[in-house]
């Protein structure tokens, strides 16, 4: 086995009680690309974060080639080895590319920057990567995978003896992927560690070597890529056991009984350039149909498109048989599609305002803004959603901001429930609240669907949705990939789609 | 993941402000109010006037109208309280118009033009005003609400704009204007009051039932505190914004019309300078916060009064008037401090002996 670089031992870090690390171990062999992965909140940036000095630790150590480290800053970090690429590339377009390798650390004549030996030792590093291009050139005359490749550059000019690229494939198209790749493996030839950061599976086994699986903040374990089969990884991120989960535990949702009816909603081909490719379904009166896939997947995307929240680039969405142009969130909603976003603070609740103007906002958007709902209807509805949700709060003028994220939630719920929708898009309606509101949530999803409503319903927690749906439709990097119902629809069936090749 | 923790923290707070919501004192009702600690302010000089300058108060009668510092207090403050009332729903949806003293220069100008050089009859001056608000209103509003540009940017560019405009109608050149409508907008009486105080009085009750006996205001309130939200949950939002700055302009050009019709001319290179800047002071002063949201427009107006109370007590106590931003200043700042949710928070604590347990 190869010398190990870099040990992390036993380190945590919290923030404000949350506890975003837990005695988390990973190490790097000098020759090797390692995969770093783990769904959103699994700590994956904060482990690299603790490990460039960004965040300092609460516990744990650090050992670079047998010494221990402890960086206080990125710069610390990177002038004791440790360099980092971010996702988005971080170059100053107008300067050249000698300049934006060097920038910082020019060398300097006299007190003047010496450009002679500037251009020569950005060529060099150029070299180094095989990089045929001209270091005079402004960095904006290139192509952002050569503009990715000249931070690699600037990062490895300064001695460095692991690089952590941090998500660096999601702006690049295949081919720029591949000349990538091709820039890796070179490195990792050459004796450095790479820490790669990704959500795409497919390339982490084009191009790994091996895996650390983080989930919650604990680690989960190491393999080797070549050991660990495509539907295991999956099962680890999400947490899941991958034997166990062939038996689904008992399902809320009937077994669908609707297929017959005709469909509320039918998509066909709808696709939003950059976002989402061309995908077909359909949700029936009285039908829930989940939404899964790993982050990044599309799903909210989707769901967007559905909302009227952004422009679809192709396809047709067709509500009860009629074709709906869906221009904007107020054109869907008058159509009767409700749509509680998976952003609670950014795109829900209107934080200074009372629980009341907060749940009866659509409808009095929907109304339009001279027919005021009357101040006694509006406590009405305040009132008998407060008591029928059971929604804690000191009284319905209380700001929303006051409320718990459960409570919040379902003021937001109480606001797409009293237009009685005929379709209502649940993204990700269970993220950060208690377990008990999850319940509640999950209890009235089902009581929705008995009374004829159509639900299309997002979480990354296969478990809910195996257990509120009576169809899946699966997405993975961006397109549909399946869709599953009836006796197939299990979490492992989920997880095998989302881990199969095409 | 990061949603766990406030979460947990939350949870204690919400039932202590339970306890002590449901029975909150009187005075700490009042002190937690938005136009509380303007009207404090107001009430403080009135005080001081009171004992210190008699004659502050002196209101007589002549030719059946009433006349006194008071009236002329009110009076000054006018034009500010106009702008104000159009100023606060701007701020309130986040955003700042600073082109309304320009906006006044190009109505001035233009109304002193056509009645001057046109003869135009009163109703068809006040048509153009209107129509001059309405196209730099709608040309300001499309700029923020649909070309995306900052409204402190827009707005810049008509300030500079308009005030070039405004020279270019009249060449530069004061103009006298006599035309009776526009001069018993400014200076006539109306059962014994000033016209100009009806009028804007007039103006801030149909705004306030215009917001409040319609969703505007709420919509507007939403849309200043989280504009995303406000879109996905149905709201026009860019409609909102346009309204607001076109509402905006045409405050602006009432405004003009009435100082105008004061002091019966024109002078495009002073005629409203600056009053952006007495206006957004009004305005938060009153107690609506720059950043959007919630709005007062009974605040502005006190707002506007404390400032223009202000100004006239240091002068009348003899104050040069160069020396008079200063004081001026330091009452602005105490006002604004007293409006800060921590402080009066703690100062509601002391009085009331209720404990806010949020921030």
């Amino acid at each position: 086995m190869s010398e190990v670089l870099l040990q992390m031992r036993g380190v945590s870090k919290g923030f404000r009680g949350v506890q975003a690390l837990q005695k988390v171990d990973f190490t790097l062999r000098a020759g090797e690309i390692h995969a770093l992965m783990g769904e959103n909140g699994a700590g994956k940036s904060t482990l690299i974060k603790v490990l460039t000095g960004v965040h300092p630790r609460d516990s744990g150590e650090i050992f670079l080639l047998g010494k221990k480290i402890s960086p206080q800053s990125p710069r610390e970090a990177e002038e004791t080895g440790i360099s980092t690429v971010y996702q988005e590339i971080n170059l100053i377009p107008e300067l050249s590319v000698a300049e934006n390798i060097m920038i910082g650390r020019q060398p300097r004549r006299l007190g003047m920057i010496d450009w002679k030996a500037l251009n020569s030792r950005a060529r060099g590093a150029l070299k180094r990567l095989d990089l045929d291009i001209d270091p005079s050139r402004p960095v904006s005359s290139y192509s952002l995978a050569i503009q990715q490749m000249v931070s690699i550059a600037r990062a490895l000019d300064v001695n460095a003896k692991m690089l952590i690229l941090d998500e660096p494939t999601s702006s690049l198209d295949e081919k720029e992927v591949a000349e990538l790749f091709k820039l890796m493996r070179n490195l990792r030839d050459k004796g450095l560690g790479l820490v790669f950061v990704t959500h795409f599976l497919d390339q982490v086994y084009a191009v790994t070597d091996r895996i650390t699986v983080l989930r919650n903040g604990e680690l989960v374990g190491e393999y080797p890529t070549a050991e660990l089969p495509k539907l295991d990884l999956v099962a680890r991120m999400l947490g899941r056991d991958p034997v166990a989960a062939e038996h689904t535990p008992e399902r809320i949702a009937a077994a669908a009984g609707t297929s017959a009816a005709k469909p509320l909603l039918k998509v066909r081909q709808l696709g939003r350039k950059g976002a989402i490719e061309p995908l077909d379904f359909e949700i029936a009166r009285g039908e829930v149909v989940g939404l899964a896939g790993l982050l990044g997947s599309g799903r909210t995307e989707t769901a967007r498109l559905i909302a009227g929240a952004d422009r679809r680039t192709s396809g047709s969405i067709e509500i009860d048989g009629h074709p709906a142009a869906l221009s904007s969130p107020a054109a869907a909603i008058n159509l009767g599609i409700a749509f509680l976003s998976e952003d609670r603070k950014k795109e829900g609740i209107i934080p200074t305002l009372s629980v009341r103007e907060n749940l009866i906002l659509a409808m009095q958007a929907k109304r339009g803004v001279l027919r005021q709902l009357p101040a006694r209807k509006q406590e009405e509805l305040a009132a008998h959603y407060i008591k029928a949700l059971r929604i804690k709060t000191p009284s319905a003028e209380t700001p929303i901001q006051n409320l718990s994220g459960g409570n919040q939630q379902k003021v937001l719920l109480a606001r797409w429930l009293c237009l009685q929708p005929k379709l209502i898009i649940l993204d990700e309606p269970t993220r950060g609240i208690d377990v008990g509101a999850k319940a509640e949530i999950e209890k009235l999803v089902e009581s929705l669907r008995q009374e004829g409503m159509a639900v299309l319903f997002i979480s990354s927690e296969l478990e809910e949705v195996v257990r509120t749906s009576q169809r899946v439709v699966v997405l993975r990097d961006h397109r549909k990939v399946g869709e599953l119902g009836g006796p197939e629809l299990s979490e492992h069936q989920i997880m095998k789609m989302i881990a199969s090749h095409e | 993941m990061s949603n766990a923790g406030p979460q947990l923290e939350e949870r204690p707070k919400i039932q202590e402000r339970r306890k002590t919501e449901e029975r909150p004192g009187i005075g700490s009702r009042i002190l937690q109010s938005r136009p509380f600690w303007p009207l404090a302010g107001l009430g403080l000089l009135l005080g001081y006037c009171f004992f210190f300058d008699p004659g502050f108060f002196d209101i007589a009668i002549r030719d059946g109208n009433l006349h006194g510092p008071i009236l002329s207090i009110v009076r000054f403050a006018v034009m500010v309280m106009f702008i104000a009332i159009g100023m606060t729903l701007v701020i309130s949806t986040g955003g700042v118009d600073l082109s309304v003293g320009s906006v006044m220069a190009v109505v001035g100008a233009l109304v002193a033009t056509l009645a001057v050089k046109y003869q135009l009859s009163g109703p068809a001056l006040l048509g153009a005003a209107a129509g001059a608000a309405l196209v730099i209103g709608l040309f300001n509003g499309s700029l923020i609400a649909y070309a995306g540009v900052q409204p402190i940017i827009a707005t810049l560019i008509m300030m500079v704009l308009g005030r070039g405009v405004a020279l270019a109608i009249t060449g530069g050149i004061p103009l006298s204007v006599q035309d009776p409508l526009v001069l018993f907008m400014g200076k006539g009486h109306f059962l014994g009051l000033p016209v100009q105080i009806v009028l804007v009085l007039a103006f801030f009750a149909l705004a306030s039932l215009a917001c409040r006996k319609t969703a505007a205001g709420l919509f507007i309130e939403s849309v200043g505190d989280n504009e995303t939200a406000s879109r996905l949950s149905g709201i026009n939002a860019r409609g909102i914004k346009l309204l607001v700055y076109v509402f905006s302009a045409i405050c602006a050009a009432v405004a003009a019309l009435v100082y105008i019709g004061d002091v019966g001319r024109v002078e495009p290179d002073q005629l409203g300078l600056l009053l952006e800047l007495d206006a957004i002071t009004a305005v938060v002063v009153g107690g609506t916060v720059l950043t959007g949201g919630r709005f007062t427009l009974l605040g502005s107006l006190i707002g506007a009064l404390l400032i223009q109370t202000l100004t006239t007590v240091l002068i009348r106590a003899g104050m040069p008037s160069d020396v008079a931003p200063v004081p001026k200043a330091l009452v602005i700042i105490t006002v604004c401090l007293m409006q800060s949710p921590k402080l009066r928070g703690q100062f509601a604590g002391l009085f009331g002996g209720f404990r806010r347990t949020t921030t």
